[in-house]
């Protein structure tokens, strides 16, 4: 095939998986990495095809300043597993043109906290340029890396950039909160026509689960229920998600059952399960590990009090990372991030 | 017969680093030690967990910092990357506030906000370590440029020198280009010290910089003086550095300078170094700039000899060890520093979650 011989700006010209297939099981015993979850879906998409490459700081050589890309350069060789030098606005510029000229870039930024030295290509010109293009010139890239806090990284290392990013339209924002969603969300954005925002955490990398060997796609904008119950809903993304079901495990010995909502994607938002989840316990609770204002948990209460205000039985409530620059100090970054304590405790407070 | 001419012994040219007196030379010895012996401790501290984050090791370049920082004044503004312990020291940071600050302790320079990569130190005019590669760049030639404003307009100050560290991998930054044509353009006397130690994290310079045998040429693109210093010689540092700093003092202009130098440990505590050979490193090695000096101060100066040698890296273990009792010991930040600092004003209604209060004091203050 050639390399551009599909238009990338229209749905039409670009095969898209079958999402009516059912997902193949998350029970098994093929265990592996979130890390190696994520080579697993680039690896498959490169070979299905060649238009996909992958670009960022140490991916090639050094097999990923976090070994999620180990081996790919000796699969796919040095044209399309690519290191580029520290030049962020560089290369995700550049990424953004080949993009609009037809190939498949999977930008690796070291973390998405250095994706704020090319702010200009990745927000003003990525999500931008179907519409600026009246539809002639889609923008299909795939930016993805380590964000979040949690490892005494400091101020400038610890961003969680949803709750920024996340307000300009014409992106996506996929956040895995496991190996196995890792997998089946990465290969959905790879092959989306679309520019995706794939946010992973460095705190979870190695985290271990049953992942099927097969390729799978997971839609967008349908939100998991992780665990049932109707005393509350605890909506989250990314890692928090986890803290949330520590805090639903610890709730659970109190007699205390929530439902705990993984939303997968931020941008689509499943906002109809969220709907269907407080219709019946009548409390909510979104837990986000980024910043409060203006950010993802107040959007999500905003449009729960839009669509179903009359099911709430108590005002909604947002457990937030503190509204301070990440601080070093151990015990502040504890402090500062949303915990399984501070989940807990914002359940509790929430029952009647 | 002078010192200068006894300095010189048995080399026939005459150096600039011949009218550096002995006390000075012993002072960079002893600042060079004191930064190797505190990185060792550093070291072990992050092994044992005490040291959290991403900690970054400087070792083997020490006379770069002691160099460079030894040929300006103490007023003349600092600001650099983050492998930064060893210019904090040579500007003169108290050893137990710098690792008080490893610690994530009160005590520390940033009050345990910072970090390793975030030493910032007013008293001593250094404009902290910085983590985004390529940040610190634009901020050196606006440390520049406002001390040309005070010199020129406010009438203030006397002509200042910024000296702006970044390493190899950061010359490929856009914000690099930008500010050295600022500074370029609007003539500000800042010089971008590049510590060229031949690898951006895993990537050999030549794979991340193209035409990098030539980066003088970066610098002579905006008209600046560009000068390479083989950086392992502390001597050498100063006679060829020293010169450039009174040039852009008296005429208020930028230089650049690729300091070729070499890092001996991994580009931060996580890094198993697979890219470069122990050859290659111990090749280095046996250029040590410590002992290039020491063998100096003792066969040409004669002005130091092994039992005071002992003695100063006895006495130097000891106020490093001093510093890591201290900051064991050290209390950690009280829980309510998270929402101070945060303004230098801080009103009401700023935040949806709690209100921002002042700071206590900095210990440095
Ligand atoms: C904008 C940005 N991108 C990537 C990083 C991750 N990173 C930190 S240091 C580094 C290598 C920098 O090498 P160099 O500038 O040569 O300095 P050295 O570590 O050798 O002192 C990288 C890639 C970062 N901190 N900031
Ligand atoms: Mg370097």
């Amino acid at each position: 095939m050639t390399t551009m011989d599909l238009h990338p700006a229209s749905i039409e010209n670009v095969p898209q998986p079958d999402f009516s297939k059912p997902l193949p099981s998350r029970e098994g015993d093929r265990v592996i990495q979130f890390r190696e979850a994520l080579r697993e879906a680039m690896s498959h998409e490169m070979r299905q095809d060649e238009r996909v490459f992958l670009i960022g700081e140490e991916v090639a050589q050094y097999n990923g300043a976090y070994k999620v890309s180990q081996g790919m350069l000796d699969e796919f060789g040095p044209k399309r597993i690519i290191d580029s030098p520290i030049s962020e606005n560089g290369f995700a510029g550049m990424c953004t043109g080949a993009a609009m000229a037809g190939l498949r870039p999977i930008v690796e930024f070291m973390s998405w906290s250095f994706s704020l030295v090319a702010a200009d290509p990745i927000l003003n010109n990525v999500p931008k340029m179907l519409y600026m293009s009246g539809g002639q010139f889609g923008c299909p890239i795939v930016l993805r890396g380590n964000d979040g806090a949690g490892g005494q990284l400091g101020s400038t290392h610890s961003w969680c950039v949803e709750g920024l990013f996340a307000n300009v339209p014409g992106m996506k924002m996929a956040i895995p909160s496991n190996p196995y969603d890792a997998k089946g969300l990465l290969a959905t954005a790879i092959a989306d026509p679309d520019p995706i925002f794939f946010l992973e955490s460095e705190r979870m990398l190695g985290d271990k689960a049953h992942v099927p060997e097969e390729q799978y796609y997971i839609p967008f904008g349908k939100a998991r229920l992780a665990r049932e119950g109707d005393a509350c809903t605890l909506v989250s993304f990314g890692r928090p998600v986890n803290f949330c079901l520590e805090a639903a495990e610890k709730l659970a010995e109190e007699g205390i059952e929530v439902d705990v909502l993984d939303m997968r994607t931020i941008r689509p938002l499943d906002i109809e399960s969220i709907i269907e989840s407080v219709k019946k316990t009548n409390r909510i609770i979104v837990v986000d590990q980024s910043w409060p204002f203006a950010g993802i948990s107040s959007e999500v209460i905003t449009q729960v009090c839009e669509r179903c205000f009359d099911w709430l039985d108590h005002q909604p409530v947002r457990v937030n990372t503190e509204d301070v620059p990440t601080p070093y100090a151990k015990g502040l970054e504890y402090a500062y991030l949303p915990n399984p304590e501070r989940i807990a405790d914002a359940v509790r407070n929430i029952l009647p | 017969m002078t010192q200068a001419a006894t300095a010189n012994k048995g080399n026939s040219k005459p150096r600039l680093s011949d009218e550096l007196s002995n006390d000075t030379l012993l002072g960079w010895l002893r600042s060079m030690q004191l930064i190797r012996e505190f990185e060792t401790r550093t070291m072990q501290a992050y092994q044992q967990a005490k040291i959290g984050g991403f900690c970054h090791i400087y070792t083997g370049q020490e006379a770069c910092a002691v160099g460079t920082i030894g040929s300006v004044n103490h007023d003349d503004p600092v600001v650099l990357a983050y492998r930064d312990h060893g210019h904090a020291l040579a500007r003169g940071m108290d050893p137990k506030a710098c690792m008080a600050e490893m610690y994530g302790k009160a005590a520390g320079c940033a009050k345990g906000k910072g970090g390793s990569m975030h030493m910032f130190d007013k008293p001593n005019h250094l404009y902290g370590g910085h983590g985004i590669v390529g940040a610190q760049t634009p901020l050196g030639t606006g440390l520049a440029f406002a001390a040309r404003y005070e010199w020129e307009v406010l009438g203030t100050g006397s002509k200042k020198v910024c000296l702006c560290y970044l390493g190899d991998g950061a010359i490929d930054q856009g914000a690099f280009f930008e500010a050295m044509n600022l500074a370029a353009l609007y003539s500000l006397p800042v010089i971008y010290i590049i510590e060229n130690n031949g690898y951006s994290m895993g990537t050999a310079i030549h794979r991340h910089s193209a035409n990098s045998e030539n980066l003088l040429a970066r610098g002579q693109a905006f008209d600046m003086k560009s000068v390479k210093i083989d950086g392992l010689d502390i001597l050498n540092v100063y006679d060829q550095f020293k010169p450039l700093v009174d040039e852009c003092r008296d005429l208020q202009r930028p230089a650049f300078v690729d300091f070729k130098t070499y890092r001996y440990q991994g580009h931060s505590m996580s890094d198993p170094q697979k890219y470069r050979t122990k050859d290659e490193v111990d090749e280095f090695k046996a250029k040590d700039s410590i002992a290039n000096l020491l063998d100096h101060l003792m066969n040409e100066r004669e002005c130091i000899d092994e039992d005071s040698w002992k003695a100063m890296r006895k006495e130097l273990a000891a106020i490093v060890r001093e510093s890591v009792e201290f900051s064991e010991n050290a209390a950690d930040p009280e829980p309510g520093e998270l929402y101070t600092d945060v303004y230098a004003n801080p009103q009401p209604n700023l935040s949806p979650t709690a209100e921002y209060r002042h700071g206590a004091k900095n210990p440095l203050l």
